[in-house]
């Protein structure tokens, strides 16, 4: 299999509403990656394009539509969608264009649009539900985070303290990101405990909200790398990725058991045999505060209960022994979903090659490990990087 | 390169620059109405809701009790092999306090809503509904709740059959 590397990265900013088309901010961030990384549209053999539900933007056939911009037109060019999890999906699908030995150079470019559908995206989250089962109950997109969340919280006898923390630890990482929507340098917990109920245990502020936005990120082989001499590079030492039954009242939704096995896949690929002394730093999904915690589990980081200890010792804040979401992670830098791996892939690539500016861990860091979670509660894809 | 890069893109909007007019745009409304055909499975689970009970199917390979009932096994690989009933009585695994309507208006009265594990098929095997007859400081993990069924008549093969679970009552197991 052919070595693979990180050798750009670019994004737009994320804000609830941006003026640019879908199209438009593609082309930003896909132009931003190829100038960081040296490279024009010439060098790119094929394009791998992520986004999610085409009702954000109304356009049936997202990826065509968005095909321009991300550069890829008259070049293989696909487009992955697995739900939130394409965030780090799509460069999941980049690496295997290029380990497979088929090309070179591949672009991911990700994208979401979500302030377009109006007046909120959460008409089209109801289309996630089952259609006989749980829509004629009028769900509401919420109540998937706030029922695992809850069972999490008592299951394990989780204080939400302790889980607020961790939206005020990534909405202050997020001072740092340029690109932030929801940086905030003096949240605390009891901000936090005391914004608006919106589905108990969920507060305004557990939540990541809407946003537009686009990234992009360039793989290429370590043949090319060598011959361009290229030295900003971070190498994709593991993938793995996985999805649990749709059947989702039939599962325990205190572990993220999908997680798990795509990381257990990802490290056994990367031959990690002890991920909590052989990685470094995470960027697990963090669309939800409870989810960091859920998923430093699933990716065998912490004990099953215990990522709320880690996280009230400051263990992940960004100068401790595991920072976990320096870059801001969603809760502070934003959530246009598939966009999102500019904080996922994007900050492994810049931290890895020391490019973080104001959010670099201030400590040396070899091994990165970034994940991101979808459909319904369901999928989990993993990413391990080494500098 | 964030610490080489001094140009961020995006120009941002107010809901207002949109509402207002402020910006050039252009607006669509889609129309798609649909019809599912319920399938095998959940045809007889619908008609089944509007005899008052609930019904799964059997996998004689795994033996588990499948509900929601399916026609196949997703764990054996294989068509499953029976119907059988399962009690109308369960235990809540998990529940929020929603005071976020369907399209994230809020509402002062808050829905309870969660998952509830039903008795007579497999562990941890349920459906997600409503509560009621409880407050949402009563409410808890664990609860025993049984299903209160709309009148024969009102019945519609629907999920919206069954009102909502409620705490068991005296008497009741």
């Amino acid at each position: 299999m052919t070595k693979v590397g990180v050798i750009g990265a670019g994004m737009t900013l994320f804000r609830r509403r941006l003026q640019e088309t879908g199209k438009e901010m593609c082309f930003e961030a896909t132009k931003m990656a190829l100038d960081s990384a040296g490279l024009t549209r010439a060098d790119v053999d094929m394009v791998v394009c992520g986004t999610a539900p085409d009702a954000f933007d109304g356009v049936a056939m997202k990826g065509e539509y968005l095909l321009d911009g991300s550069g890829g037109y008259r070049k293989p060019y696909t487009r992955v969608f697995t739900g939130g999890g394409t965030g780090v999906f799509s460069t999941i699908a980049g690496w295997w264009h290029v380990a497979s030995g088929l090309a070179d150079v591949v672009l991911v470019v990700n994208e979401e649009k979500m302030s377009s559908c109006q007046p909120h995206p959460q008409s089209v989250f109801a289309n996630i539900w089952d259609p006989i089962l749980d829509r004629p109950l009028k769900p509401n997109l919420v109540w998937i985070f706030a029922m695992e969340m809850n069972r999490y919280m008592t299951v394990y006898g989780v204080k939400k303290e302790d889980i607020a923390r961790v939206a005020v630890k990534n909405k202050r990482n997020a001072v740092g990101h340029p690109c932030a929507q929801l940086a905030d340098p003096n949240i605390t917990v009891d901000d936090v405990l005391k914004s608006e109920v919106m589905a108990w245990p969920v507060q305004r502020l557990d939540i990541s909200p809407p946003s537009d936005g686009a990234s992009a990120v360039i793989l290429a082989s370590e043949d090319f790398i060598r011959k361009r001499r290229i030295k900003d590079r971070a190498w994709i030492s593991g993938v793995g990725w996985c999805i649990d039954s749709t059947m989702w009242t039939d599962r325990d939704l205190v572990f993220p058991e999908y997680v798990a096995r795509a990381a257990k896949h990802a490290y056994k690929m990367a031959k990690i045999d002890e991920p909590r002394r052989q990685i470094d730093f995470a960027e697990p999904y963090d669309p939800f505060d409870y989810k960091e915690l859920h998923h430093l589990e699933g990716l065998l980081l912490a004990d099953k209960g215990e990522a709320p200890v880690l996280t009230r010792e400051g263990v992940t804040e960004r100068d401790g022994k595991l920072p976990v979401c320096p870059s801001g992670g969603l809760l502070g830098v934003g959530n246009p979903i598939a966009a999102t791996m500019g904080m996922k892939i994007g900050e492994l690539f810049w931290q890895l090659t020391g490019q973080a500016g104001k959010r670099q861990i201030p400590h040396e860091v070899h091994t990165g490990v970034s994940q991101a979670w979808g459909d319904l509660m369901q999928y989990g894809s993993v990413v391990v990087m080494k500098g | 390169m964030t610490a080489r890069i001094s140009r961020w893109p995006g120009i941002e909007l107010r809901a207002a620059d949109l509402l207002e007019g402020k910006v050039t745009q252009t607006r669509f409304r889609p129309d798609a109405k649909y019809a599912w055909s319920a399938g095998e499975a959940m045809s007889r689970f619908l008609q089944e809701l509007q005899n008052g009970r609930f019904i799964a199917r059997t996998c004689h390979k795994c033996e588990r009790i499948l509900f929601p009932p399916r026609m196949f096994c997703e764990e054996c690989f294989r068509p499953t092999d029976e119907w059988t009933f399962i009690q109308d009585t369960g235990t809540i695994e998990t529940f929020s306090v929603s005071y976020l309507d369907t399209d994230a208006k809020r509402i002062v009265e808050p829905i309870l809503v969660g998952v509830v594990s039903l008795d007579g098929a497999s562990s941890k095997m349920g459906m997600m509904h409503y509560f009621g007859e409880m407050t949402k400081d009563e409410i808890r993990i664990g609860m025993r709740v049984k299903a209160e069924w709309k009148p024969p008549a009102d019945r519609r093969g629907s999920v919206l059959d069954i009102r909502y679970f409620r705490p068991l009552r005296e008497g009741e197991r």
